[in-house]
């Protein structure tokens, strides 16, 4: 087979762009030889940046805003007196694409009428984090005010398990008796929906 | 020689059927079928004497006859006006019979509690039906709706007669079904609502099919009661063999997993119960209540449901449970991280089984299997 040199390869070959170069062989200048003026230039655009305006934000220390029309991690909510909202009607369920709402629900008994709004609330409710997709239409579907996408994030684990979510996790703080936390757990957009 | 049938030709919404004399306007409708066939939330077929008290049946006569051609002046309750030879009906293409429609659901739902999130009717409820195909959005009711308490009439049923639209289904149910009647309609007017007799209970082993009957959720069954939403569950055509006299043995069935959580009678298309050799497909308290395990009857196959109810949103096709296929993708071995959504759900624990439940399930129920 007949060999061929590295210039008649390249000549051969079809270039795939026309932004293709050919790498220059001159001998350097005096002035490239120097080597300090070139370190010199580096280190001027290194020091530069400090007195720029950063870019990046000290996470988590510091958070940037979110969008007001950010979907985040669900929260489920309590109206004045601190009762649930939801009264298990499934509709969240039903709307979700993604199949990662599942609940049972139970009767309200006598004594109870504090801790849920009305005589059906869902003993259990759970959302499969691994399989939420964040859509949103949980909230758009529910018609009792029960279920916003907040502004945080679902934190990461190591385990499967750590993203089934349960009630214990999504509920929202009682707004009687943690006034405080209940303001941050239900942040901007609990307010603007209404 | 025999007598030969007189037919009479009807025109409804521009589609003609013969008929035999004395067929009700809404019958004929419903030999045709489809969008022609006017809703009905009072009237049904199985139960004599039944209709003409709701009104969303109302129904344009535009000819009464060839022999009289005049249109009749007001709208008719189809269900209590039989055809005439010669008839033209308009049902959906008349727009009178459209906005007086939207204001018969507007009187249904004056007193109305819209509770449907609660409600173990949603989903399968006929006013819900009405009202969002019929209705309008608002109502202009501004007094208080008339409110009762709940009450259990009976073991089985549980009466929200703040639901009630006063059909009277019910009642001609314990007129016709069971041998002594021990509900009724007490009081009139606005002031009438459906009671037993100083809550006398209704032991009568046919009272469950006013379940059934019942349009709306005024009589519905405890032993379903916030166990799931309908849609949820999977309907399967079921029957057994019954000792009851009277009583079909057909069923539907609505399962989650291998629980029965609900019996029902079989319905049609119209929402009614379906026909058996020719008789009403009743089903007694036995069926109803008693039998909620899967060995107690043999499941004939998923039930037919419209494709545009929400009960057909888990796209129930067959009964063939799909197989686990991770051992054979892997040559037979056993994955290494496999997380068994049982070990970290609290939702459908495996322990909990809450068709054995005689009513809803309360807190204690799910305290003590955490």
């Amino acid at each position: 087979m007949r060999s061929l040199s590295k210039a008649q390869i390249i000549t051969y070959m079809q270039a795939l762009t026309n932004r293709a170069k050919q790498v220059e062989r001159k001998p350097m200048t005096l002035l490239e030889r120097a080597y300090l003026p070139a370190i010199f230039k580096g280190m001027a655009i290194t020091f530069g940046h400090m007195f720029k305006k950063r870019p990046t934000i000290n996470y988590p220390e510091v958070k940037r805003p979110f969008s007001p029309v950010f979907r985040g991690l669900h929260i489920l909510n309590r109206d004045e007196e601190g009762r649930e909202n939801c009264t298990a009607c499934g509709l969240c369920a039903v709307a979700c694409p993604a199949e990662a709402i599942t609940m049972e629900a139970a009767e309200r008994k006598a004594g109870e009428e504090n801790l849920y709004r009305e005589e059906k609330y869902a003993a259990k409710y759970e959302i499969n984090m691994l399989r939420c997709i964040f859509c949103g239409l949980c909230e758009e579907a529910c018609p009792k005010d029960a279920i916003y996408l907040s502004e945080t994030f679902a934190p990461a684990n190591f385990q499967r398990k750590g993203f089934i979510y349960g009630k214990d996790d999504l509920l929202i703080p009682n707004p009687i008796t943690e006034p405080e936390a209940f303001a941050e757990a239900r942040g901007n957009r609990a307010q603007v929906a209404r | 020689m025999a007598e030969e049938i007189k037919t009479f030709k009807v025109t409804i919404d521009n589609i003609t059927i013969d008929v035999p004399a004395g067929t009700t306007v809404l019958n004929a409708a419903r030999q045709i079928g489809g969008e022609v066939a006017p809703p009905a939330m009072c009237y049904y077929s199985k139960l004599q004497g039944s209709g003409g008290k709701c009104r969303t049946c109302l129904v344009e006569v535009a000819a009464g006859s060839t022999a009289d051609p005049r249109p009749m002046p007001k709208l008719v309750a189809s269900c209590r006006t039989t055809v005439m030879d010669g008839m033209i009906v308009k049902n959906i293409t008349s727009d009178k019979v459209k906005d007086a429609r939207a204001g018969v659901v507007e009187f249904l739902l004056l007193n109305h509690p819209l509770d449907c999130p609660i409600c173990d009717q949603a989903g399968e409820c006929h006013l819900q039906d009405l009202g969002y195909e019929h209705g309008k959005e608002g109502t202009r009711y501004e007094f208080a709706r008339r409110t009762f308490e709940k009450e259990d009439i009976g073991p089985y049923i549980q009466l929200h007669m703040t639901r009630c639209i006063l059909c009277y289904r019910c009642t001609y149910v314990a007129d016709q079904l069971t041998d002594k009647r021990v509900h009724g309609i007490l009081d009139r007017g606005e002031h009438a609502e459906i009671s037993t007799y100083i809550s006398k209970a209704i032991d009568n082993d046919f009272s469950g099919n006013m379940i059934d009957v019942c349009p709306v959720g005024a009589l519905t069954d405890r032993t379903f009661r916030f166990k799931n939403r309908v849609w949820f569950t999977k309907p399967v055509d079921a029957h057994r063999t019954c000792d009851t006299p009277g009583c079909c043995g057909n069923v539907t069935l609505w399962l989650r997993g291998n629980e029965v959580f609900r019996v029902t009678a079989r319905k049609d298309e119209w929402g009614e119960v379906q026909s058996f050799d020719g008789k009403p497909g009743w089903i007694c308290n036995t069926c109803r209540f008693e039998k909620k395990k899967t060995v107690d009857w043999v499941i004939e196959g998923v039930t037919k449901v419209n494709r545009h109810s929400v009960i057909s949103q888990g796209n129930y096709e067959n009964l063939v449970m799909p197989k686990e296929t991770i051992q054979e993708v892997m040559g037979g071995r056993e994955p290494k991280l496999l997380m068994d959504i049982h070990d970290e759900s609290e939702v459908n624990k495996p322990g909990v089984h809450l068709s054995e439940i005689a009513g809803p399930a309360h807190s204690d129920v799910f305290e003590e299997n955490r």
